[in-house]
Formats: structure tokens, C-alpha cells, sequence
């Protein structure tokens, strides 16, 4: 699934625009590819603690993309995937101390998971999948494409999750004070439910989409 | 024989480029995050040292400057020097005319979820806790971090009695966890309904750590109210 675009014949290469907009939308890692679902069910209980979380997953991807792309001639194939590892892992220690020069706060909040981006499947199926067979530049926008759209699903979760769960979007209160905050939605399950219902929304939205295109290209 | 050999390099990859490759990017990887650590590193330990002082003055209120002192093997308080322990430090307060606010001291325990570290503000003259703030803690969201925001449950900590007893070796009433609403003693912390072992860990965490600190702390009040002024942070 990851690499369903790559089944295309080289005839019909995508545009480099297109390159970008396929993470966010089409294949999107989180509601289609169903991709690193550790971090999007673990940290999405607060909308500042997903946005950190998806930035940092973006930035390691673009530039583990990146290193890849560059590197792609010079890597020979038995070692493609330690060599990928390494430099992923890289880019996770890099992000990990950045994140700690900017707010410590943000670094405990996201606590483990910063370390657990290095075994998001995501980024290393974007290195195998992607980047190790094309050029820089598309590998580029493809890693930000996939970033911001796992960065987009991460906010869904946890845009839901915060304003049900503790009455609050990004620290700020939407609710009078008597509003009952949902503890539920802020605790493991939560993630589950949120997860569920964003998935039912998706395969809807793209079940409608399929709707109308179909019978036209049934007709010859 | 030299068919031999063309025969095992045609069917094993060579080695070199791989060798090359591994190497190479293990360099190149190296240097970039050391490069980075280094760069970080300064930032990091301000930060550091940032959320102490905040932290340090959240639990003594009307302190605005601290100095942090270490527990000598000659039982006197000196100043901290670099290399020193930071969870034997006790970090002293002081106001805007440099007199001794309280002293605010770093414990931990075992919480529900895993060790809470908390950071909680003595003052000597009074013989009570001012303030305590959770540092890190795990406990069950919406339940259990009630500890870190409540105000009701903080409010126990704005004036708890920690007196030592008449030989000066132990608190002379332990601190202890009540349910919800039944304080009747100033050495009680009331309780949080739903996160009752978080709350009374709290209360554990302050009843050893104080029985270790108040009893050294108290005789020597003197020799850190002179310590007064900024160490610089």
C-alpha cells in the first residue's frame, strides 16, 4: 500500500506538485496508508503535543529522505536497510535535542515517543519506497508531503481529543467553567475512538468520491 | 583455479562498496550529532536551569533571587560547585532585601504510574511548607495529575505543618494523606477523590524527605539566610 504509486508505468510519472499533494490527501500515511500508529494514538491527547510530534516526524523525514536520495547511488542494496536505519536514527537524535533546546516542556510532554520516531514505519518505508529510487527533489516533497499530512491527521485526533477531553484547543478554554471534561478522550481509549471515527469519516468521504467517477470510466 | 576465483567474486557482492557505505554514513551520521549536541548543549542546560529558578520561585512565594547550596561532609551548607549531585541540592530563597524567604527542596517517590519528582518550599522561621510543584510525574491524565494543577489539593501546601519534634531529630506530626474534605489537623493533605494513592504518595514523598531535610536544615537556618544574593543564574 505504501507503494501503490510506485505500480504506475513510468509514462504516467506524477508532477512534482503532485509528488507533494499525494501525502496529504490520497495517501495519507494516518487515514489511508494506516502508518506509525504508536505515535498517533500515544501522544495525540493534547493539539500542541501532535503538531510538536508531527513537525518533529516531518523534519526527520524530509531530511532522512534527503540523505537518501543523495546517497542512493552510493549505498549497494545489502545494506540499504542498516544504512537507512543509521541515518534515520541520525536525524532522530538531532530532532531530540532540538526539541529539548526549544521547550523542555514540549520534550517531557512528548516524552519516549521522540526516541520512537526512529521505528515509525512511515519514514522508513518513505527511505525504501521513495526516496532510494528517485531524485532529490521529489524525495524532498514527498517527505514534506507525507510529514504534513501525518502532521494534519496527528491534529484531527488531537484537536478532538483535546476539546472533548479537557475543554481546550491548544491550551486555550473553549468552554464556560462548567463545562464536564471527557476523561475518557484523553486516556488511551480515547485514541482508539477518535482514531475509529476520523477512519469512518475518511473511507466515507472517499467512497463518495469514487461515486460518481466510476461509471464514467466503465464507458469506453 | 582462476576460474575458482572469478566464479565466488561474480557470485558475492563486493565487499569494499559496502564497507564504504556503512563507514561513510556512520562518519558523516558521528559528526552531525555531535555537531549538534555540542551546539544544543548550552541551550539545553539554560533551559535547564531556567525551569529550576521558575520553579524555585513558584514554591517560595515573594523570592526573587536563589542560591543553591550542598549538604558538606562537615555538615555545613556551602554553595554548589560544579560537578555536585543535583538531587542533594536544597536551593534557598531570598527576597528583594535579601533576607530568607524558605528553601525549597527536590524529592521523589513512587507514585501510581511511576516516580513523581516534586520540588516543595520550607520555610525555616515558620516551620512550614509554602508551596510544592510536580516537576515530572506519569500519573493517569484527568485523574491522577490532578496533584499538578488542582487547586484545592494545592492549597493544602500553602501552609503545612512540618514542625520538628522536641529533640529536633523528626517531624513531630508525620504529613499524611486524609480523604477528601476530612482535614482537620494542619499536618493533614487533603485528598483528591479519583487519584487517591497520587495524592497520598504526595504526601509519603513529603513525610521521608522531610525527615531527612528539616532536621539538618533547621539548626543551620542561620547559615543560609547569610548565604543571601544571586548565584549568578
Amino acid at each position: 500500500m505504501a507503494n501503490s504509486n510506485r505500480a504506475a508505468p513510468a509514462a504516467t510519472r506524477a508532477s512534482s506538485t503532485d509528488e507533494f499533494i499525494k501525502g496529504l490527501w490520497r495517501e495519507n500515511p494516518v487515514f489511508v496508508q494506516v502508518l506509525g500508529m504508536c505515535p498517533v494514538l500515544a501522544v495525540t491527547n493534547s493539539g500542541i503535543n501532535a503538531l510538536s510530534m508531527g513537525l518533529a516526524t516531518t523534519f526527520v523525514l524530509v531530511l532522512s529522505n534527503t540523505l537518501v536520495s543523495a546517497l542512493r547511488s552510493f549505498i549497494p542494496k545489502q545494506v540499504r536497510i542498516a544504512t537507512f536505519i543509521l541515518i534515520i536514527a541520525t536525524f532522530v537524535t538531532v530532532v531530540d535535542y532540538l526539541i529539548q533546546a526549544i521547550s523542555l516542556d514540549i520534550h517531557r510532554a512528548l516524552g519516549a515517543f521522540i526516541s520512537l520516531i526512529v521505528v515509525n514505519c512511515l519514514i522508513l518505508g518513505r527511505a525504501e519506497a521513495f526516496a532510494s529510487k528517485n531524485s532529490v527533489g521529489r524525495s524532498i516533497l514527498d517527505g514534506l508531503g507525507m510529514g504534513l499530512g501525518f502532521t494534519f491527521a496527528l491534529l484531527c485526533l488531537g484537536g478532538v481529543r483535546e476539546i472533548l477531553g479537557s475543554g481546550s484547543l491548544f491550551g486555550f478554554a473553549l468552554f464556560p467553567a462548567g463545562f464536564q471534561p471527557w476523561i475518557v478522550m484523553i486516556l488511551p481509549s480515547g485514541g482508539f475512538f477518535t482514531l475509529g471515527l476520523w477512519l469512518l469519516v475518511f473511507n466515507r468521504l472517499k467512497a463518495r468520491q469514487a461515486e460518481p467517477a466510476s461509471p464514467r470510466e466503465a464507458t469506453p | 583455479m582462476a576460474d575458482q576465483v572469478a566464479n565466488n567474486a561474480a557470485s558475492r557482492p563486493p565487499s569494499w562498496p559496502m564497507y564504504r557505505a556503512l563507514v561513510g554514513v556512520g562518519v558523516v551520521c558521528g559528526l552531525l550529532i555531535v555537531s549538534v549536541f555540542v551546539l544544543t548543549l548550552p541551550i539545553i542546560a539554560s533551559n535547564e536551569a531556567e525551569a529550576l529558578q521558575a520553579a524555585v520561585f513558584e514554591v517560595l512565594p515573594g523570592a526573587s533571587s536563589k542560591t543553591s547550596f550542598v549538604l558538606d561532609a562537615d555538615g555545613h551548607f556551602r554553595p554548589v560547585r560544579e560537578g555536585d549531585n543535583p538531587q542533594q541540592m536544597v536551593h534557598a530563597g531570598y527576597d528583594t532585601d535579601g533576607s530568607l524567604v524558605g528553601v525549597a527542596i527536590p524529592a521523589q517517590g513512587m507514585g501510581y504510574q511511576d516516580v513523581i519528582r516534586i520540588l516543595y518550599g520550607y520555610a525555616p522561621q515558620q516551620q512550614i511548607v509554602v508551596g510544592m510543584q510536580v516537576l515530572a510525574s506519569k500519573e493517569t491524565p484527568g485523574l491522577g495529575d490532578k496533584i499538578e494543577k488542582d487547586p484545592a489539593f494545592r492549597a493544602n501546601f500553602e501552609a503545612l505543618d512540618v514542625a520538628l519534634s522536641a529533640d529536633g531529630q523528626s517531624l513531630a506530626h508525620p504529613v499524611e494523606a486524609v480523604k477528601s474534605g476530612a482535614k482537620t489537623a494542619p499536618w493533614q493533605v487533603d485528598g483528591i477523590t479519583g487519584a487517591t494513592i497520587s495524592s497520598k504518595a504526595i504526601a509519603s514523598i513529603l513525610r521521608q524527605s522531610g525527615a531527612h531535610w528539616l532536621p539538618l536544615l533547621y539548626p543551620r537556618r542561620a547559615e543560609l539566610a547569610q548565604g543571601g544574593g544571586d548565584d549568578g543564574q
